[in-house]
């Protein structure tokens, strides 16, 4: 697959010329500093932000609006509040009998870990619990491609690290490719097959860091702390604390 | 869960049940406020000397003559048919186009600035067309009721869309949702909260614009019985008592639509209940 794009927003020239090459099944994350452009780029690729100059393509057809063959994860507010968890996770599969989508709805809340919350509202839920809901709804439509916009910055660490771990092993029994959108380093080396880092704007991408390591990760092993080192100092961040980067 | 009795400072003593359960609570400190406001009125009226204004015995007293001369429920349910008709129009014209602007940016600066002029024009000021439009009819006070409702349920209709999460939007198209569905599955629903607000809001408004158009515009009512009670011999245990039963029927047309509020559709939209 590749996705070219350009895009200038209003009199900010945000990104310049992208083109991300992912094989299919891939997990791939977009790092990048902050302001960068990295959602206003996942945002353009969903369909949700018309680009200003030249075109969006993906899969090799051109983006006109948004898909449900590639279906997005918020980072907020993404699941609708009137609706109950199994509501929510049966959102995109209207088309079905309502026995296959029982079926498929069940099959997702126990991948997910929420059983027993069926017929819970998201204002019952905690925060990490809704982002389930989210990931399984977005799975349950059964889409090429799952987008992913800093999906877990809302989250505390400890729910984030669990969320991470459940993510990395619902992709590999769902086998979806997925492109994830994350401010944090650490993250991107925990979760991807490649990283590709950003520059400030205007935004290209600056480097495509393959990440060769066995999953589970291991945080302490030496190669994980090269990658993410590596990128540390693509991105011109210093590894100390305190010093100042450029 | 146990509540520790309020009066215990010894961190030692065991647990005690709760002096005084909530649910009793409830009924007995409203009460108490309503026995301590009779008592402070009758009190008032004993000083003042006056004998005219009525005590609450008085105001009971009248109450029962009405319900023994079969006029007491007659003139409810004027009143509440008056205000069910103009109300019911309100909300079937005032929710789809309040949407309707919410959405539609064009039509929304279009009409917006009528409405605004409008809206304060207080349907009181509508009487004396009211009654050139329609006569003493209940056309009149009906209409005079869709006035004052239709504001206060197009203004949150329109106001919920506006508000309206854009996340909600894009998940929902991102899900290849037809224009149809993307409206009854999620603009409607998310918006219902707001909207049930509005219908809260103009419900009271309606019941007050009832009694003072029926004041003027008809012959039955709780706001004609105020009146004529007054005109025809001074009889203000009937105006009270009329006043009680305004205020009593209010609160139970309101408790009716807090109920609304309670339906899962509509219970996620008001935080911690």
């Amino acid at each position: 697959m590749s996705f070219p794009g350009k895009q200038a927003g209003e009199q900010i020239h945000v990104l310049e010329r992208i083109n991300l090459d992912v094989k299919e099944g891939e997990f791939v994350c977009i790092v990048g500093p902050s302001g960068c452009g990295k959602s206003t780029l996942l945002n353009i690729i969903g369909g949700f932000l018309q680009q200003s100059r030249g075109e969006a393509l993906v899969e090799g057809q051109v983006v006109k609006g948004p898909d449900p063959r590639r279906i997005f994860v918020f980072q907020e507010n993404g699941v609708f509040p009137w609706l109950t968890v199994l509501e929510n996770i049966g959102f995109g599969l209207s088309k079905k009998s309502q026995e296959e989508r029982e079926k498929i709805v069940a099959h997702y809340i126990d991948m997910v870990g929420l059983n027993g919350f069926e017929n819970s509202y998201p204002r019952e839920l905690s925060g990490g619990m809704r982002q389930r809901v989210e990931i399984a709804r977005a799975l349950a439509a059964d889409p090429h491609i799952i987008y992913m916009d800093e999906p877990f910055g809302a989250l505390d660490f400890i729910t984030r690290m669990k969320m991470r771990a459940d993510l990395v092993r619902i992709w590999q029994r769902e086998k979806k490719t997925i492109l994830f959108v994350t401010h944090d380093i650490e993250e991107a080396v925990q979760l991807a097959d490649r990283v590709f880092v950003m520059s400030r704007r205007p935004a290209t991408i600056q480097e495509d860091v393959a990440i060769d390591l066995p999953r589970p990760r291991d945080l302490d092993s030496p190669g994980y702390l090269e990658k993410r080192d590596h990128i540390f100092t693509a991105m011109g961040m210093s590894l100390r604390v305190g010093e100042s980067g450029s | 869960m146990n509540f520790e009795s309020p009066q215990t400072n010894d961190p030692d003593a065991p647990p005690q049940a709760p002096k005084y359960p909530r649910a009793w609570l409830k009924l007995v400190l409203p009460l108490s406020v309503a026995g301590l406001f009779l008592l402070f009125w009758d009190i008032a009226v004993r000083i003042s000397g006056s004998d005219i204004f009525p005590k609450p015995m008085d105001v009971a007293r009248g109450i029962v003559e009405l319900i023994q001369k079969g006029l007491l429920l007659k003139y409810i349910v004027a009143s509440l048919f008056r205000v069910t008709w103009g109300f019911f129009l309100a909300v079937l014209v005032g929710v789809p186009f309040g949407l309707f602007l919410g959405w539609f940016k064009r039509a929304y600066d279009a009409f917006n600035p009528m409405i605004q002029i409008f809206r304060p024009i207080s349907p009181i000021a509508w009487i004396p067309v009211a009654i050139l439009w329609f006569g003493i009819t209940d056309v009149a006070p009906v209409f005079l009721i869709f006035l004052a409702s239709v504001f206060p349920i197009t203004v949150s209709a329109t106001a919920a869309v506006q508000n309206m999460q854009p996340v909600y939007l894009r998940a929902a198209k991102n899900f290849g949702l037809s224009r149809m569905e993307l409206f009854r599955r999620v603009i409607f629903p998310s918006c219902l909260p707001q909207i049930i607000t509005g219908i809260r809001i103009a419900l009271g408004v309606a019941w007050l614009v009832v009694v003072a158009a029926e004041m003027i515009a008809v012959n039955s009512g709780l706001g004609y019985l105020i009146i004529d009670a007054r005109n025809a011999g001074k009889r203000y245990d009937l105006v009270v008592a009329g006043m009680v039963m305004i205020g009593l029927i209010g609160l139970v047309l309101d408790l009716l639509v807090r109920r609304l509020e309670n339906f899962d559709e509509v219970r996620w939209g008001y935080a911690n209940r």
